[in-house]
C-alpha cells in the first residue's frame, strides 16, 4: 500500500465505524429505540383499555 | 497535564489519574460493604426456602427477601459499575477523570441513598420486595433512597461520558476508544434510559406514598418499572462481557478475533437489549400480543445473539492467543494449560460459562411468550437471574477485584490459597443452587413463597417429593455459595486495609507469571489459521459453540414438548 492510498483511508472512515465511534449518538438511540418501542407504544396500549363501568 | 496527578503503576502498566483513583477506591469498598451486607440476607432468605430448615417467620422473610434483593441488585451492582466506568474511561484512556468534585457529590447521594432505603426497609414498613408493585405501599424513604441512590449514578454515568469528551479533546488516544472501554459505554447508555425510567416511575410513587398523588395505575407502573427492572440487567451483562474482555487481555494478552464484530454486537445492545423488558409483562392482560411478541421474541434475539458473539469471541480471543503461545496440540490444550490456580481467569472463566449455559438458555425460554407460561412466576425465575447477575456479572467482578486489589489498592491479596478455590465453590455452589432452582420451578414452587408446604392454608397444594428435594439443594449448594461470597468479602477486606503493600508483580498473591506480561501476539508462522486446526483459528472454541447449540435446541423442544403436555389440546 502507498502512502497516498493510506492517507485516503485516514479520510474515509466507514459510516458504521464513524456512528460507533460517536458516543452521544449511541446514547441517542440507546434512550430513543427502548422509549417508543417499549415505553410509547405499552403506554399507548394500557391507555387505549376501556374504562369499566 | 500534570505529571504528579498520575501514577504509573509499576507492574501492569496503567495508569491512574489520583483523584479518579481515589473515586474508584471508594466506589469499590462500598459496593463490598453492599455485598456483604446483601450477602447476610441472602443466606437468611435460602435457609428458609430450605424446606427441612424454614428458618425465618414469614415476616422477617419478605423484609429480608427485600432487602437482599436491593442491597445487591442494585446497590452492590451499580455501585461497583461506577467503579467500573471510570477505570475504563480514566485508566484505560490514560485521561483525567472530568470533574471528580461534582462525582464525589454523586458518590455521596448513592450513599446517602442506600443507608435511607435500608433504614426503611429495617424498619419493617418497606417489605414490598424490589419491585415495589402499587398499591401495596411502602414507607416512602423506601422510595425517596432508591431516587437519591439513581440520581447519584446517573450523575456518574455523565462523568464517564465527560471524560471520554476530554478524553477525545486532549487526544489521549487514537482512533477509536479500546473496545472495553466501549464495552463500559454500552453499559453507560443502558444505564441512562435505565435511571431516567426509574425517575419517571419512582418519583410519582414517592409522591403517591406521601399523599400528593392519589392513584397510580397498576399496569402503567409495572410497564415502566420493568424499564428500570429489566434494563439494569442489561447494565450488568454489559458490564461484565466488558470485563471478560478485559481479563483476557490482562491474563492472555489477548485480543478480539475482530474489533468490528464485539463493537456491533456491543450496538445491538444499545438498540435492543431493553426492548426485551417486556418479557416480565407476558401475562399482563393490558398489553397485545404484537407489542409483546415484537419486544421479546424479535429485538430479544438480536440481543441474545449479540451475547452468543461475546460468548464465543471471549474465550476465541484467549484461544487464539494461547496457540501464538506454542499450545496447539489437540482441541483443547490451549484450555487445559490455563492458569486455572489464578482467580482472575477461573473466575471469569466459570462467570462466561454459567452465564451462557445456565444463565443464557433458560432466559430464551422464559422470553418466548408460549413456554414462558410454564415456568411465570416460579423459582425457575431467581434460578435463571442468579445464573445471570451472580454468576455472570458478581464473579466477573469478583476477579476483576482480584487485579484491582495490587494494581489500584497496591495490595497482596491475602490468604492466596484460599482465594484459588473462592471462585469454584461461589461458582459451582451457585450453578448447582441456580439449576436446582430450575428444576424446583418446572414442578410449579413459587418464587417469593415463605412457605411451599401450605400449613394450616384453607387452599393447599401438594407438590411432589422430588420439588422438596430439589429446594433442599438449593438450601444446601446455596449456603456453600454463600461461603464462598463471604471468603471474597473477607479476603478483599482484609488486603485492601490490612495487607502488605505490593513491590513486584511476584508478590501479587497468586500465579501471575503470565498476568499482564502481555506478551505482543505474535502471528505465528503461517497464520493464526496454521496454529489452529481443520482452518480453524480457534476450533476448540468452535466445538463448544456447537456443543452450547445442540443443548440449546435440545432444551428449547423439550419445553415445547412438556408445554404441549400440561396444556392438552385436542
Ligand atoms: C451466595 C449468594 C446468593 C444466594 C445463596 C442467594 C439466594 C437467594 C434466594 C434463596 C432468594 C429467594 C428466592 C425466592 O424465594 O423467590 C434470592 C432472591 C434474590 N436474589 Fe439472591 N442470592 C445470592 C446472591 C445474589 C446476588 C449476588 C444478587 C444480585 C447481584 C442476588 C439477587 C437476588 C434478587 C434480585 C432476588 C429477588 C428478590 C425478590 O424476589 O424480590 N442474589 N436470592
Ligand atoms: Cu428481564
Amino acid at each position: 500500500m502507498n502512502d497516498q492510498s493510506s492517507q485516503d483511508e485516514i479520510v474515509r472512515i466507514p459510516i458504521m465505524q464513524r456512528m460507533l465511534d460517536n458516543p452521544f449518538l449511541l446514547l441517542f438511540i440507546g434512550v430513543v429505540f427502548p422509549a417508543v418501542f417499549y415505553i410509547i407504544w405499552g403506554i399507548m396500549e394500557i391507555v387505549t383499555i376501556p374504562i369499566a363501568n | 497535564m500534570s505529571a504528579e496527578l498520575f501514577r504509573t503503576c509499576p507492574e501492569s502498566g496503567l495508569q491512574f489519574h489520583k483523584p479518579a483513583e481515589r473515586l474508584m477506591k471508594a466506589h469499590a469498598v462500598a459496593s463490598i460493604v453492599f455485598l456483604l451486607i446483601g450477602g447476610v440476607g441472602a443466606l437468611l432468605v435460602t435457609l428458609t426456602r430450605w424446606p427441612a430448615v424454614h428458618l425465618l417467620p414469614a415476616d422477617r422473610f419478605y423484609q429480608l427477601l427485600t432487602m437482599h434483593g436491593v442491597d445487591m441488585l442494585i446497590f452492590w451492582l451499580i455501585t461497583f459499575e461506577i467503579a467500573v466506568l471510570y477505570f475504563c474511561s480514566s485508566t484505560l484512556l490514560k485521561c483525567r477523570l472530568a470533574t471528580p468534585k461534582i462525582a464525589w457529590l454523586g458518590f455521596a447521594l448513592m450513599m446517602i441513598g442506600m443507608v435511607v432505603n435500608n433504614l426503611a426497609v429495617m424498619n419493617g414498613d418497606a417489605s414490598v420486595m424490589m419491585t415495589s408493585y402499587v398499591p401495596m405501599p411502602a414507607n416512602p424513604n423506601f422510595y425517596l433512597g432508591l431516587i437519591l441512590f439513581a440520581v447519584g449514578a446517573l450523575i456518574g454515568c455523565f462523568v464517564f461520558l465527560g471524560t471520554l469528551v476530554i478524553a477525545k479533546e486532549e487526544k489521549t488516544y487514537e482512533g477509536s476508544i479500546p473496545l472495553v472501554t466501549f464495552g463500559a459505554l454500552t453499559a453507560c447508555i443502558i444505564a441512562v434510559f435505565t435511571i431516567a425510567s426509574g425517575a419517571i416511575i419512582l418519583i410519582p410513587t414517592y409522591l403517591w406514598s406521601i399523599g400528593y398523588i392519589n392513584h397510580i395505575d397498576p399496569a402503567m407502573y409495572r410497564l415502566i418499572w420493568w424499564a428500570l427492572g429489566h434494563s439494569s440487567q442489561q447494565i450488568n451483562v454489559a458490564a461484565h462481557v466488558a470485563v471478560w474482555y478485559a481479563i483476557a487481555a490482562i491474563v492472555f494478552g489477548a485480543r478480539p478475533l475482530s474489533e468490528k464484530v464485539s463493537r456491533t454486537a456491543f450496538f445491538l445492545y444499545i438498540a435492543f437489549l431493553q426492548l426485551a423488558s417486556a418479557h416480565h409483562l407476558l401475562v399482563d392482560p393490558g398489553l397485545s400480543s404484537e407489542w409483546k411478541i415484537f419486544n421479546t421474541s424479535y429485538a430479544m434475539y438480536l440481543a441474545v445473539l449479540a451475547s452468543m458473539v461475546h460468548g464465543l469471541t471471549v474465550p476465541g480471543s484467549i484461544e487464539v492467543a494461547q496457540r501464538a503461545k506454542g499450545l496447539t496440540n489437540g482441541l483443547f490444550e490451549w484450555l487445559r494449560k490455563a492458569p486455572w490456580s489464578n482467580p482472575i481467569f477461573s473466575g471469569m472463566f466459570i462467570s462466561l460459562v454459567g452465564f451462557g449455559f445456565i444463565g443464557g438458555i433458560s432466559g430464551v425460554i422464559m422470553g418466548t411468550e408460549q413456554i414462558n407460561i410454564i415456568i411465570h412466576n416460579t423459582i425457575y425465575v431467581p434460578g435463571h437471574f442468579h445464573a445471570t447477575v451472580v454468576i455472570g456479572t458478581t464473579l466477573a467482578f469478583m476477579s476483576l477485584t482480584y487485579f484491582l486489589i495490587p494494581t489500584l489498592f497496591r495490595k497482596q491479596v491475602m490468604f492466596p490459597g484460599l482465594v484459588k478455590w473462592q471462585p469454584y465453590l461461589f461458582g459451582f455452589g451457585m450453578a448447582v443452587f441456580t439449576l436446582a432452582m430450575m428444576g424446583a420451578g418446572t414442578l410449579g414452587v413459587e418464587r417469593r413463597h415463605w412457605d411451599m408446604a401450605f400449613t394450616d392454608s384453607m387452599l393447599g397444594f401438594d407438590y411432589p417429593a422430588s420439588a422438596y428435594t430439589f429446594m433442599g439443594i438449593v438450601g444446601i449448594s446455596g449456603t456453600a455459595a454463600v461461603i464462598g461470597g463471604a471468603i471474597f468479602v473477607l479476603v478483599t477486606v482484609l488486603s485492601v486495609f490490612f495487607g502488605k503493600p505490593v513491590d513486584s508483580e511476584s508478590a501479587w498473591g497468586f500465579t501471575t507469571s503470565r498476568v499482564l506480561r502481555a506478551e505482543p501476539i505474535v502471528v505465528p508462522e503461517g497464520g493464526h489459521a496454521a496454529a489452529g486446526k481443520w482452518g480453524f483459528a480457534a476450533p476448540g472454541t468452535f466445538l463448544l459453540a456447537i456443543f452450547f447449540l445442540v443443548i440449546f435446541v435440545i432444551y428449547y423442544v423439550i419445553n415445547w414438548k412438556y408445554l404441549a403436555s400440561v396444556w392438552p389440546i385436542s
